[in-house]
């Protein structure tokens, strides 16, 4: 099959399951963005996305493509340091024109993924998983919580500057990923040329501002509320 | 003006593609800022022929960058730190008087050291062999405007075909990538009728073959394109994944 053997059968593997993911980032920063006008709706977004079967097969789903970008990535990035091969240059530059984030996507990857454990053992574990084993409050911070009270949660922690400084690092390191991931992404689906080249390489600029944005705008106003 | 100059060149040697390969540093004197960095390596191996040392192994041949044999890796940068050009192109008046000039073969698996600064790249020669041609017969020569082709494809094809097969894009890329290379040698053909025939089965067997080969996966870094000394584009790799995609979708 040449979408699994072939190089670039496998690059747009990478590329169909980013943009799925930049899909669903855009749907997770708009629901954020809710929380901050009002707490009320927020929760009922929480309530709706957690009880409902389709919401749970739509994880799963999620999930799917999580592992699939992941285990590619890997994949590919062990083939291309094979085919580097093992003597390196004396003397590296790097051009002007190349991103840095371009070579080091997977190292932004792993940051992403190490914020995305920390991000599921606070919400996810306590939210939607809590709730499939049964479980209609959780323990947060010594007070009982819904699980469907989203925005308490997003009060919780976001009134700790630690975790929330840990979160604006975690936007910083996806921003980077997207601004070379996304025009990417077109790039090896074959829909660019010079002319759209460099409108895709804006269009991923603003469009991992405005997501990284979106995500780091909750995190600070929650942060600021906390302080006043 | 040019004037001369006096350089340390630190160099890589290596006796064979087994062997360990390691810098040797040499001094060079009173080099003429216009003589080219090939003839400055000239210079180099009669001064170590007459000490009775071996002298360094490169290649070259047409000296005026149409032939795609010369390479080395100059201070960081395939064929040196002057943009578009090759290296036999480039010019001593790039390096100012006292300079450390580190001279390294293309590093890519693909592209095994046969010696010193030699490399092999017939893996590129193999991937034009899977498919990189028109299969004619040979008959009477058609009337030059028999097939009328727009200008807009005509220049394109000839950009792509700029490409002299020098191998300084797999070499400047971190991934080991040779797309630039396959993508120009699709391109030239696919955007004209004569080779568009044969286009689907042409960028499949040279995918393939850059595939078997060993050469990695393309992350779009555009190393290559900014490294290439005839400015070949990547809206060419975006061509030939189309190219690709639309070929395995159609079987
Ligand atoms: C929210 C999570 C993520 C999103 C939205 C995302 C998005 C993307 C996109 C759109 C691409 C471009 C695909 C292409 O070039 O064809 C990409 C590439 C890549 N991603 Fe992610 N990614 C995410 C998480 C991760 C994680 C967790 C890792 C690994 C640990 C990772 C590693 C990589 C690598 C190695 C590439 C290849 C670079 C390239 O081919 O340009 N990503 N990602
Ligand atoms: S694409 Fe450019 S760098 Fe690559 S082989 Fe052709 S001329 Fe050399
Ligand atoms: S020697 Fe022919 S291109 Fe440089």
């Amino acid at each position: 099959m040449w979408l699994l053997n072939s190089s670039i059968g496998k690059k747009l593997i990478m590329s169909i399951s980013g943009i799925f993911l930049i899909l669903f980032l855009l749907f997770h920063m708009s629901m954020n963005v809710t929380a901050i006008f009002s707490e009320e709706a927020y929760n009922w977004i929480c309530a709706f996305l957690g009880s409902n079967w389709y919401a749970v097969a739509g994880t799963l789903v999620l999930a799917a493509g999580v592992v699939i970008h992941i285990l590619y990535s890997i994949m590919l990035t062990l083939q291309n340091r094979k085919a580097r091969g093992n003597d390196r240059y004396a003397v590296n530059t790097r051009p002007k024109n190349v991103e840095w984030a371009s070579q080091n996507m997977f190292v932004l990857g792993l940051v992403v993924i190490g914020f995305m454990v920390l991000h599921f053992a606070q919400f996810w574990y306590k939210m939607m998983f809590a709730e499939l084993m049964g479980h209609h409050a959780v323990d947060l911070g010594g007070t009982m919580v819904s699980t469907t009270a989203g925005a308490e949660f997003i009060k919780y922690y976001f009134s700790q500057p630690l975790i929330a400084v840990l979160y604006l690092v975690w936007y910083v390191a996806l921003w980077f990923h997207l601004t070379h991931g996304f025009w990417s992404a077109i790039q090896t689906i074959g829909w660019s040329n010079a002319i759209w080249l460099k409108r895709w390489q804006v269009i991923s600029n603003i469009l991992a501002t405005v997501i990284c944005l979106g995500f780091a705008f909750v995190t600070i106003v929650f942060f600021l509320k906390a302080c006043l | 003006m040019d004037k001369n100059i006096n350089i340390t060149l630190k160099v890589w040697r290596q006796k064979g593609p087994k062997e360990k390969g390691a810098f040797e540093t040499y001094q060079l004197k009173d080099i003429s800022q216009g003589s080219s960095f090939l003839e400055m390596l000239d210079i180099l191996n009669e001064q170590l022929v007459n000490d009775g040392k071996d002298p360094v192994v490169f290649d070259h041949d047409c000296r005026e960058g149409i032939c795609g044999m010369c390479s080395l890796y100059i201070d960081g940068h395939p064929h040196g730190p002057d943009s578009s050009i090759t290296t036999c192109q480039l010019h001593m008046r790039k390096f100012n008087d006292g300079a450390t000039i580190t001279v390294e073969p293309w590093r890519s698996a693909g592209f095994p050291v046969v010696r010193d600064l030699m490399v092999d790249r017939y893996a590129y020669d193999k991937i034009i062999q899977a498919g990189g041609f028109v299969s004619v017969n040979t008959g009477g020569v058609p009337d030059a405007n028999a097939i009328p082709i727009p200008k807009k494809d005509a220049d394109l094809a000839m950009d792509a075909a700029a490409c002299i097969g020098c191998g300084a894009c797999a070499a400047a890329c971190k991934n080991g990538s040779a797309m630039l290379f396959v993508s120009a040698k699709v391109s030239q053909l696919a955007l004209l009728p004569q080779g568009r025939a044969e286009a689907a089965r042409r960028a499949k067997a040279m995918v393939a073959k850059m595939d078997e080969l060993g050469f990695g996966n393309c992350t779009n870094t555009r190393a290559c394109e900014a490294e290439c000394p005839k400015d070949v584009s990547i809206s060419n790799i975006a061509r030939l994944n189309r190219e690709f995609v639309k070929a395995k979708l159609q079987d």
